[in-house]
């Protein structure tokens, strides 16, 4: 009847689990009870649950993304705490059955519950608004892959309380993650979480290629894109390329899991060396759909707040599209110390090396933007000066690990830690909380409060040097990654330093916590009614904060790159004037199969996980079904009446007038 | 004064870096034991050195346009429209090119001199030693003395020594830090890297590869001796009465153990790291069952990687 499941598969003997589930279990009862308690489930289930609004769902990815930062921090903070103790024969509290769950869950987790959903909640709120469109190309896939990917964070946490996470590190290699090696559902867990979020990703890469390349406004030639849509462009053409790999790898590992075969078994014919290859060809580029549209939020930012044009802007974009391009020729990078020959152990180190070319580009693209400008020494800016400097460190650690020979020595040893986390914090994480604060007042009508946005950076900045540069140095002393104790006494007081920086950017991740409390508190203070607080140059600027559900009442016209910045510099500049005579606007409906098919999946990712097969078959009808339902309705648009139009602008208008 | 704060702590961040990078000074990577560990010393070095050239600059720079493009500095130049120069653009892909073009000629070649499965050229005989990773341990055999250990080995000094690396369970790698190199383990393939040591004394080798519950502690010490010494040492292991029979022994032997104590075999199935290698082409799940019919695959067997056979 329940398959595997039983009441011994939860960790009754583990005290930190039940402790942290309690808190989950309070929190959540709490946020339940407040709900029902002011009457809000009308109002969550109108106006998000079934929202296609791109930006709406762009918000609600990137609360998901913090809520599960906040979950991917704890774990590293326990994996750092592990090591300042385990030194010298010590074991430390984490036996090795629980740290190697958590260094699995904290690489899994920050990539594709974190990173991933703070890209695509940043290309979702901010794309369509760029292009001067009034929705992505297929709203219902937009909500529904939302719900896919918050299927897949779902099944992450039940993990935790049900069962057990992967053992095998975050790309689960085989064999390791063969049932011969693993025989828990922790493997399975991986696989399904893995498996229903990405293929929510592919529908949004899929999705946003198509608004990209079919929706842009009247005079928006590809050239005339802002560089933010030009890199999520490229991230979707990666997405789209790059995901379909991840899923195979993964249906592959499930059939050798679930159905006795052996693609990556170590015998009867299977080869682990297919995995690898396979995981990376999808693993390389994905590391670009994370870091691009960061070199995207960076390019906005830089050239807003120097209030200057972006300095190189064609070269800026060729830059992008041969990384995107290069991203498919370096993955055997990643194991070098495999055994290949020579020949291709160079090949593929030299490509590695060839996409620094265009990404210094890029940083020189930034300077010379800075360069004969005014800085405004925003927070969004301090983030771009930080990404800069601790890029380049990462970006040249990267290049040595590119050459084999080096390569050989320093694989598998903290210095790739060192690295990844160099570029991945220093570049996507800076990228994504400086688009954070740059749009928030374009999602809410209101500013993040500064000081406490600064306070994040200083805490974030130092907290990674400290917690990161001792790994650089421990590895030259041998020191091994997903190591759960160590022999050497002599690499604790190095250890500590890096737990002292992982406290800092603990205070750091407060900080934005705070920032955003006390930003909501004096919303009205922070009020931005003219939807431009930044003097801003692209379309996005143009419409009021928040935007109303149909973005722009006219859909603007353009003839330049910053187009918004030359409207403002036409004698006379941009006026917010109210039209006399308004058209209907063609808008689609609201979904309920979206979050539906995302619930059920939960169900049916649950059911696989725990064998239980009558599940499985109830959950796999449901979706087919909603789905049918959805594809045979047709009453899945309206029209915006003119009167609404007319109404809501006035409105804004009056409001502009008051302030006046 | 805040602007001007946050530029001095963004300098003192980017100086407080460099040492850093630089104290792994009397490590294992940086205070190598063998050539091949010392070769790959100054291939570090230089590749480090020669990205400096355009690092320090870059940070250089930033630091610099950032304090003087201040937004309150009203004296300087201010050029809001300027967004293409030739030379500029000519200089920021040149620079970074040349640079890679360089570091592109340095990879080739030392992609091909330190290709881990080249042997080193000496005078002195290449001694042979398998290194089969097993949950949580490594058993190394001898197969020309005919003896084999558990997680210790011996090597004479300045001799060369052909490591021959495969798996008995999951992927894992091979690594003496000091002496340079390591190679991933993989069932059913041989893998292979060539080392020398030049220094005599004790050093720490270790499975790199997260290999599953016992992993921290899969490590076992390296003694390089003279010969005398080494030949001693291996009278002593040939002195054990515990034998590794394959698969008997093997077996027993392949149970997960962490922490395993060090063990010494005073006799060896000859074959053992063929036959092993072997059972898991064999296509039975267990691996000690052997089927002895498949002679003509050794050749096959022998080409570690399918990688290096396309080439």
């Amino acid at each position: 009847m329940f398959g595997k499941l039983s009441l011994d598969s939860i960790p009754y003997h583990e005290p930190i689990i039940m402790v942290t589930a309690a808190v989950i279990g309070i929190v959540g009862a709490l946020v339940v009870g407040l709900v029902t308690y002011y009457r809000k489930w009308g109002y969550l289930w109108r106006e998000w649950i079934t929202s296609i609004d791109h930006k709406k769902l762009g918000i609600m990815y990137f609360l998901v993304a913090l809520v599960m930062m906040v979950r991917g921090f704890a774990d590293a903070i326990m994996m750092r705490t592990q090591q300042a103790i385990a030194a010298g024969g010590a074991e430390g509290y984490l036996p090795p059955h629980h740290y190697d769950q958590i260094f699995t869950a904290h690489g899994v987790i920050m990539i594709f519950f974190v990173a991933m959903p703070m890209v695509i909640g940043l290309m979702n709120l901010v794309v369509p608004l760029q292009i001067g469109a009034r929705d992505v190309a297929f709203p219902f896939m937009n909500n529904l892959s939302f719900w896919l990917t918050a299927a897949g964070v779902v099944l992450v946490n039940i993990s935790l309380v049900v069962g057990e996470f992967a053992k095998t590190g975050w790309l689960a290699y085989a064999p390791l993650s063969e049932l011969q090696y693993s025989p828990d559902v922790g493997v399975d867990y991986w696989i399904w979480a893995l498996q229903i979020s990405g293929i929510g990703t592919t529908l949004t890469g899929i999705n946003f290629f198509v608004t990209i390349m079919k929706m842009r406004t009247k005079g928006m030639t590809l050239f005339r894109m802002p560089i933010f849509t030009w890199t999520a462009l490229c991230a979707n053409v990666l997405i789209i390329l790059a995901f379909p790999v991840l899923t195979v790898t993964i249906a592959l590992l499930t059939l050798d899991r679930y159905l006795g075969m052996n693609f990556f078994t170590n015998d009867m014919g299977g080869s682990q060396m297919m995995y690898v290859n396979l995981i990376w060809i999808w693993g390389h580029p994905e590391v670009y759909i994370l870091i691009l549209p960061a070199f995207g939020v960076f390019s906005e930012v830089i050239a807003t707040f120097t209030k200057k044009r972006l300095f190189g802007y064609k070269t800026m974009v060729w830059a992008t599209a041969a990384i995107t391009v290069l991203s498919f020729i370096v993955w055997l990078h990643h194991f070098f110390t495999m055994g290949a020959g020579a020949n291709v152990n160079a090949f593929f180190g030299i490509m590695t090396m060839i996409i620094a070319v265009p990404t210094g580009v890029k940083i020189f693209n930034w300077l010379f933007t800075m360069y004969r400008g005014r800085i405004q020494f925003t927070s969004p800016v301090l983030w771009t000066i930080g990404f800069i400097i601790t890029f380049t460190l990462g970006g040249m650690t990267g290049v040595m690990l590119a050459v084999p020979g080096a390569n050989f020595v320093l694989h598998n040893s903290l210095f790739v830690i060192a690295h990844f986390h160099n570029v991945i914090i220093g570049g996507v994480v800076f990228g994504m909380l400086a688009g954070l604060t740059y749009w928030f007042p374009k999602a809410f009508g209101f500013t993040l409060n500064e000081k406490w946005g600064k306070r994040s950076f200083w805490c974030w900045l130092v907290g990674f040097y400290l917690a990161f540069m001792p790994l650089y140095a421990l590895s030259f002393f041998g020191a091994m990654r997903r190591m759960q104790s160590y022999e050497q006494a002599e690499w604790q007081p190095l250890m500590i330093v890096a737990w002292v920086g992982a406290v800092i950017i603990a205070l750091g991740i407060a900080c934005l916590v705070i920032q955003l409390v006390v930003s909501v508190r004096d919303r009205e203070k922070n009020r931005d009614l003219t939807g431009d607080p930044w003097d801003a140059r692209t379309l996005e600027w143009a419409t009021s904060s928040p935007p109303p559900k149909y973005n722009f009442a006219f859909l603007p016209a353009v003839d330049s790159i910053d187009s918004f910045w030359e409207m403002k510099q036409q004698p006379g500049g941009f006026k917010r004037e109210l039209a006399t005579k308004f058209e209907d606007i063609h808008m689609p409906k609201n979904t309920t199969e979206g979050p539906i098919i995302g619930v059920i999946s939960i169900v049916f990712g649950f059911a696989l996980i725990w064998h239980i097969w009558w599940l499985v078959g109830v959950s796999a009808i449901g979706i087919f079904a909603t789905y049918m339902f959805r594809i045979f309705n047709d009453d899945i648009d309206y029209h915006v009446h003119a009167d609404e139009v007319e109404r809501t602008e006035r409105e804004y208008h009056k409001r502009l007038e008051m302030q006046a | 004064m805040r602007k001007r704060n946050s530029l001095k702590y963004l300098s003192v961040m980017t100086w407080l870096t460099a040492p850093l990078l630089l104290s792994g000074c009397g490590s294992a990577l940086m205070d190598p034991t063998g050539d091949i560990g010392q070769g790959l010393k100054s291939l570090i070095i230089t590749a480090f050195g020669l990205m400096l050239i355009v690092v320090i600059p870059v940070i250089v720079m930033t630091i610099l346009f950032a304090w003087k493009y201040r937004g309150t500095n009203l004296a300087a130049k201010y050029t809001p429209n300027w967004e293409h120069s030739n030379v500029i653009e000519v200089f920021v892909w040149a620079i970074p090119a040349v640079i890679i073009f360089f570091l592109a000629i340095l990879t080739w070649q030392t992609s091909h001199s330190y290709d881990p499965h080249k042997p080193i050229a000496s005078d002195e005989e290449t001694l042979t030693i398998d290194a089969i990773s097993l949950d949580w341990k490594w058993l190394f055999i001898y197969p020309e003395q005919g003896v084999a250990t558990v997680n210790e080995i011996a090597l004479p000094v300045d001799t060369p020594v052909h490591f021959r690396v495969t798996s008995g369970t999951v992927m894992n790698s091979f690594m003496i830090p000091t002496l340079g190199s390591q190679i991933y383990a993989m069932a059913g393939m041989n893998n292979d890297v060539y080392l020398e040591a030049n220094e005599i004394g004790t050093f720490t080798g270790r499975a790199t590869h997260y290999s599953g519950e016992g992993f921290s502690k899969m490590l076992f010490d390296t003694h390089v001796t003279s010969q005398e010494d080494f030949d001693a040492w291996i009278d002593q292991v040939g002195q054990s009465s515990e034998t590794m029979m394959f698969p008997e022994d093997y077996n027993e032997l392949a149970e997960e153990s962490i922490d395993n104590p060090v063990e010494y075999f005073s006799q060896v199935s000859p074959d053992l790291y063929e036959n092993l290698i072997r059972s898991f082409k064999s296509g039975q799940d267990s691996h000690g069952s052997v089927n002895h019919g498949e002679h003509n695959e050794s050749q096959e067997q022998s080409t570690p990687m399918s990688a290096q056979a396309a080439e």
